[in-house]
């Protein structure tokens, strides 16, 4: 997969790949995280490293600035050039102290997790100044103006305050933006952005990746991007390289990768994206299924000025989740709730399986009023609902078998009497979520992720239930394997005909599968509408403004949502 | 390069910093309710202590009984009021305690309150010099052995710290006296200062009780090489037993922040190795370390008792085991509650210390 | 505090399930096993020292060579402070005991009192803490200012407390022995409860304990069956170093002339005590042994306890070095074993609890 250069191009290569390999010793012995790859970055260019978990991507991002843990051995060659052309280094060769040299100047990197990437008790400037200062005799003040420039350059306001700020008094997006701008603060020629917007929310992403893309059109940066997302790869990036379990499997730029990939696996990846539009077809065909009286049907759940405030401490006021929701969900309907972080979703989630109390208004599941919620009056309507969480890691109790788990619900409720008992139930409900029946006797943490979450599945319906709630059951997930376990929702609810309330950050997923979806916006609900109302003709703003920062896969279709959502901003 | 990077904001961007954890004036109402929590936690411990020790009968007959009659018994319980309904005088004994009032020795004859005065100076200059090797000790080997992980130097100094809190202080005293004092004779075995110059710092006019102070007023500086020479051993059989403790605890909670991103990021940004551990990796570490710094008073005041019987240090701890052989149990009760309120003091203290050095909780 | 959550244990659909044998999933074998280079060095010293020291307990009868209250043999009175050498191979102290039997009996008084304080004391503070953590509200507050607060104290101090309340002061009865042990008990409720407590708070926020209360499972069943076995898997190694606090705690009460009487049992501390007026005199063999039993004991059971906990710690734990690249890329997300770590930060964690009891706000319900 080696590229050869013609001359010119070398010259203007930043960083050059060859046959690396990396390997990090485990408690189960040598494990190869990343095997013979070659790649090259030229000045000014945006490479995109995209790939799955475990697919060495990231390892190949630290690899770069020689951050590989103690654990690990790297082969092969790393040829890191200087801003200037002046002198390239094999950063895996190199030295302690020349590395450090390297670091900063000549490579730099922002880190997913803006929150933790800053140390929580040095003020920004003072971690910029370091930096700088690391790097050279440079007085105090001068590096200070330095840092106060460089703020103001990635669209911190009042920099020259904002600059004795302590990193906590920054929103998440703007703790990014100081993460590149230490990055940026000695111009180095190559920034590695390891999965820079992906724990931001969706309106943020859009803005963070707005600054990246000045980055390289305005301090002629290079910049590797690593992400599993492909709608910032295709966003962002000039070039892709798509990884698969260590190795670069494919390598093209941009819009060719994106129009004909040829290696089944980015195939099938891209194919597995999902997008929005997907679903109207589907929902109206549901709709059209649907007979007169299914709409004379008593709703579900009936949410009525639902407010929920949790409690504050001593007398301090409590921080409102959810403000004033209205909302129904009838028999059979999924409903797709949508919203960033802190817009109050999980919250109604909670609240309506009774784990979060009502604080006003109303809300009725399955007949039963939850303001004023007592537990033994509720159970007996426990097993008509059923929660698929986010986490798989700790859906599941570590000490027990996945048959245990799944029998669980049978025998709260009688209807076995011991897991043994429940044994062909069990195996019934982990065929109908495709896990073959042996899997029943391994513990949680030998299935995989996607494998945990169908269990899950399979436990939430083990009582088929009339309404089912799933809180982000997909968004630790893989993108190929959110797909298959979104197909397999689908296939599920369309059998069992269970109510459903979908819970997500993403349009493009509430869109595969709701009925209904109702935008959340810091506790109030902004808009409610089926898919082809809410998603092809949306009327709040912020409905407007999510859907035009949610990147599609398409570098052409992307670069015009670009100009649109600038409209927007603009506009609002 | 002077082109700025504009980006343009979205109102939501900039007003994102309304949802602090802790709103503003969090700091001065976290102080108010850690300074709060001292009275229920010092009610606590004088409660239960008057209770412990009031199960097994009144002090009188506990230090007395067998020495004198029957009748004479009674009599002393009744005058000292000890045959009242144990809930009264336990009211009353929580009332003294309010005023300052620990009661009054029955051996001695002398409010708790004036032994405190005598000897609290004493135990106060020990756990000063044992926090002082404590501190000299623990917290750079701790960072040494956080740097060197997994190498020689990082086994050798997790292997001397089990040994520090492994050995027992009066152990580490008993060996200290017959190596230093008995074979080497470079030290004094026991007290805290010779007698001649005990004699100088008794007539000073106004004498702290803190000897390392009133060996300076005396102007003499033999009295003062006498004093600070009985303070070395005791000094370094508490404060290694404590350095130790440290040292497993910077250790442990320096390794902890050496794995965080921002260190990483920081190494991104070509800081040196040394500065990492030095800066990055030590000061957010330092919070848990001052909290949990908070709850090793309680092991040198329970460490000062042992040391001070070893070496004959005049000091609460010595006279509490004193009152423990006399069976003095107003005393002991005394004393122990006395100490749990300087306990009780004392976290607050560290838990403000703590409180001020994180930023988040400051702002 | 940062955290740093572990790998995902994710198996990758083509690695079988593989189950670990039953051997290497007990406790010891499993970290021994996990272990490497210096952490498998000072685990395996450390169980030999402890091994070394419970044998020499059971075994006592046998071993020492004269009994722990005896003062004469076949030839006569030993004689006070002799030197070592002859019939007395380490000496005899101030009271005319032999030191060396002494010192063997000891182990037998320090493993019982080890037994019963640590044994005492988890089923105590396990059931406080399990109860105050899961149910949260008054109760929990009321006892968690109250163990803070006895937490706080010297457990020296408490300790002694304790021996005055059950023995009055007495310490030369029988059940001397089970006084000092249920002293310790006391002293160590506090940090049984805050652990089980702190972890039955984090595990009730687990998305499988929230499963469970979806579902309708009662209370009891998600104590019984989801809460206490996760909570308590962190014993073994509060266990491990609170036995050495126990140790230090009863030398210590024996030191004050709380311990043992030599014709009850034989108690180290009591024994360095009476051999501190030896030391000005240069008689060293009364106080050196006695203590060096002391710190080989509780050195031995810290080695188990810290490696234990650093093996729970995924940050402490020790890091293999790799050899040249190798190994399967299939392989690559394959983490097997793991279930018995701790909870993230490992014990590290749990002592950095925020000492504040009205910090500890249960997640809002």
């Amino acid at each position: 997969m080696t590229e050869t250069h013609d001359s010119p191009a070398e010259q203007q290569t930043v960083l050059r790949i060859d046959d690396l390999g990396v390997s990090f010793s485990t408690d189960a012995g040598a494990v190869r995280a990343v095997d013979g790859v070659s790649l090259s970055v030229r000045r000014g260019e945006v490479l995109a490293i995209v790939g799955e978990s475990g697919s060495g991507k990231t390892v190949t991002a630290k690899t770069i600035l020689g951050l590989l843990p103690e654990t690990a051995m790297a082969q092969g060659a790393v040829i890191l050039s200087s801003r200037d052309g002046q002198s390239s280094n094999n950063v895996i060769a190199l030295s302690k102290q020349r590395l450090r040299q390297v670091r900063g100047t000549d490579v730099s990197m922002v880190f997913q997790e803006p929150g933790t990437a800053l140390n929580p008790v040095y003020t920004v400037g003072w971690q910029i100044m370091e930096g700088i200062r690391a790097h050279g005799t440079v007085n105090r003040a001068d590096a200070r103006a330095k840092a106060i420039e460089i703020l103001g350059r990635v669209g911190i306001p009042d920099p020259e305050v904002r600059i004795n700020y302590y990193p906590h008094q920054f929103s998440g997006g703007q703790k990014q933006r100081v993460v590149i701008a230490m990055a940026l603060v000695l111009e180095p020629g190559l920034i590695v952005a390891d999965e820079p917007t992906t724990a931001l929310d969706v309106t943020v992403q859009a803005e963070i990746l707005d600054l990246l893309r000045r980055c390289r059109d305005e301090f002629g940066t290079a910049i590797v991007l690593i992400t599993h997302n492909m709608g910032v790869v295709a966003d962002l990036a000039d070039r892709v390289a798509v990884m698969y379990q260590g190795k670069v499997v494919e390598e093209a730029d941009a819009s060719t990768l994106f129009n004909s990939p040829q290696n089944p696996y980015t195939q099938r990846l891209l194919a597995a994206v999902p997008y929005v539009g997907q679903g109207v077809v589907r929902a109206a065909a549901r709709a059209e299924a649907r007979t007169p009286e299914w709409s004379a049907q008593a709703p579900v759940v009936v949410a009525d000025k639902l407010r929920i405030q949790y409690p504050g401490r001593l007398g301090r006021p409590g921080f409102i989740a959810v403000d004033g929701v209205s909302f129904s969900i009838r028999p059979g309907e999924v409903l797709g709730l949508v919203g960033e972080s802190g817009s109050g979703k999980t919250t109604i989630g909670r609240a309506i399986a009774g784990l979060t109390r009502v604080t006003d208004g109303s809300l009725r599941v399955l007949g039963h009023e939850m303001n004023g919620f007592r537990e033994r009056k509720f159970k007996h309507l426990r097993s008509d609902i059923g929660f698929v969480f986010q986490d798989p890691a700790s859906s599941f109790n570590p000490l027990l078998t996945i048959a245990d788990c799944v029998a669980e619900p049978l025998i709260v409720h009688g209807r076995a009497s011991s897991p043994r008992a429940a044994r062909a139930r069990v195996d019934e409900l982990l065929e109908a979520v495709q896990l073959p029946r042996a899997f029943g006797d391994r513990f949680p943490h030998e299935l995989s992720g996607g494998q945990r979450q169908r269990a899950s599945l399979a436990r939430a319906l083990a009582l088929e239930p009339k309404l089912l709630i799933a809180d982000e059951p997909t968004s630790a997930l893989d993108v190929s394997v959110q797909a298959r376990v979104l197909e397999l929702f689908a296939d599920l609810q369309r059998e069992l005909g269970f109510a459903a309330l979908f819970i997500s950050h993403d349009l493009a997923v509430v869109d595969i599968l709701a009925d209904r979806i109702a935008v959340l916006y810091h506790g109030s609900l902004v808009e409610e509408g089926t898919g082809a109302q809410v998603l092809g003709a949306p009327q709040d703003p912020y409905t407007q403004r999510l859907l035009a920062s949610l990147p599609v896969p398409d570098p052409a279709a992307q670069a015009l949502r670009r100009e649109d959502l600038a409209k927007l901003r603009a506009a609002g | 390069m002077t082109t700025v990077i504009s980006t343009p904001t979205t109102p939501g961007a900039i007003s994102a910093t309304k949802k602090k954890p802790s709103g503003g004036g969090g700091i001065g109402r976290y102080l108010l309710v850690r300074f709060l929590l001292i009275f229920p936690t010092i009610f606590i411990l004088v409660s239960m202590v008057f209770w412990l020790m009031r199960t097994t009968g009144d002090p009188i007959t506990a230090a007395l009984g067998g020495r004198l009659g029957p009748d004479q018994l009674a009599e002393r319980i009744h005058a000292a009021g000890y045959d009242r309904p144990i809930l009264i005088q336990y009211v009353e004994y929580l009332g003294q305690i309010f005023t300052g009032n620990f009661g009054t020795t029955l051996s001695t004859n002398r409010p708790v309150s004036e032994v405190l005065l005598t000897y609290g100076a004493a135990t106060a200059e020990l756990a000063f010099y044992s926090l002082l090797v404590a501190f000299i000790v623990g917290i750079p080997l701790g960072m040494v052995a956080a740097y060197w992980r997994d190498k020689s130097p990082d086994a050798f100094l997790r292997i001397f710290a089990i040994l520090c809190y492994a050995t027992p202080v009066f152990f580490a005293g008993l060996l200290f006296k017959l190596v230093f004092a008995v074979w080497l004779k470079v030290l004094p075995v026991a007290g805290r200062a010779s007698t001649g110059s005990e004699l100088q710092m008794q007539v000073l006019p106004n004498k702290t009780g803190f000897y390392t102070i009133d060996a300076l007023q005396t102007g003499n500086s033999a009295v003062l090489v006498d004093v600070l020479s009985h303070a070395v051993l005791p000094a370094l059989a508490l404060g290694l037993l404590t350095a130790g403790v440290f040292l497993r605890l910077v250790r442990t909670n320096v390794i902890g922040t050496l794995g965080t991103d921002y260190v990483d990021a920081a190494r991104s940004r070509g800081v040196s190795e040394f500065r990492l551990v030095r800066k990055h990796a030590y000061r957010p570490a330092l919070i848990p370390i001052i909290t949990v710094i908070g709850l090793q008073i309680a092991l040198l005041l329970g460490g000062a008792v042992l040391t001070e019987t070893t070496f004959e240090w005049k000091g609460l701890g010595f006279m509490l085991s004193e009152f423990l052989k006399a069976r003095d149990f107003v005393a002991v009760q005394g004393i122990v509650a006395l100490l749990a309120v300087i306990v009780a003091l004392s976290n607050f203290i560290v838990d403000v210390i703590a409180a001020l050095i994180d930023p988040r909780v400051r702002y | 505090m940062t955290r740093i959550d572990s790998l995902e244990p994710d198996v990758g659909t083509a690695g079988g399930a593989r189950k670990p044998s039953l051997l290497s999933r007990l406790p010891i074998v499993h970290q021994l096993r996990q272990s490497v280079g210096l952490q498998r060095g000072m685990l395996v010293a450390g169980l030999v020292i402890t091994a070394l020291f419970i044998l020499t307990a059971i075994f006592a009868p046998v071993i020492a060579p004269y009994g722990y209250s005896q003062l004469r043999g076949d030839d006569g009175v030993f004689g006070a402070q002799q030197a070592p050498g002859g019939s007395h191979l380490l000496g005899t102290t101030v009271g005319g005991y032999d030191v060396l039997s002494r010192v063997i009996w000891g182990s037998q008084t320090a493993l019982f009192v080890i037994v019963v304080a640590v044994l005492l004391s988890i089923f105590a503070g396990v059931f406080l803490g399990l109860v105050s953590g899961y149910f949260g509200g008054w109760l929990d507050r009321v006892l968690v200012v109250v163990c803070d607060a006895v937490y706080a104290f010297p457990s020296l101090l408490l300790a002694i407390v304790m021996s005055i309340v059950i023995s009055g002061g007495k310490s030369n009865l029988v059940g001397g022995v089970l006084a000092a042990a249920i002293s310790i008990t006391v002293v160590f409720i506090p940090q049984y409860f805050r652990v089980i407590r702190a972890e039955t708070v984090r595990i009730k926020a687990e998305a499988y304990v929230e499963s469970a209360r979806v579902l309708g499972a009662s209370n009891f069943r998600i104590m019984s069956r989801h809460v206490l076995r996760n909570a308590t898997r962190t014993l073994p190694l509060i266990f491990t170093l609170n036995s050495s606090e126990a140790i230090l705690t009863l030398a210590g009460l024996g030191f004050l002339g709380f311990g043992i009487e030599p014709t009850a049992a034989a108690e180290w501390g009591y024994d360095l005590n009476k051999s501190l007026s030896d030391v000005t005199s240069g008689i060293w063999w009364t106080s050196l042994f006695p203590g060096l039993a002391i710190v080989l004991v509780v050195m031995g059971i810290t080695l188990v306890g810290e490696s234990l906990n650093d093996l729970a710690d995924p940050r402490l734990r020790g890091r293999r070095a790799v050899g040249a690249s190798s190994g399967l890329v299939a392989e690559t997300s394959v983490v097997p074993g793991g279930t018995l770590d701790a909870g993230p930060g490992g014990l590290a964690g749990l002592e950095n609890l925020p000492t504040l009891p009205l910090d500890d706000s249960e997640a809002p319900r």
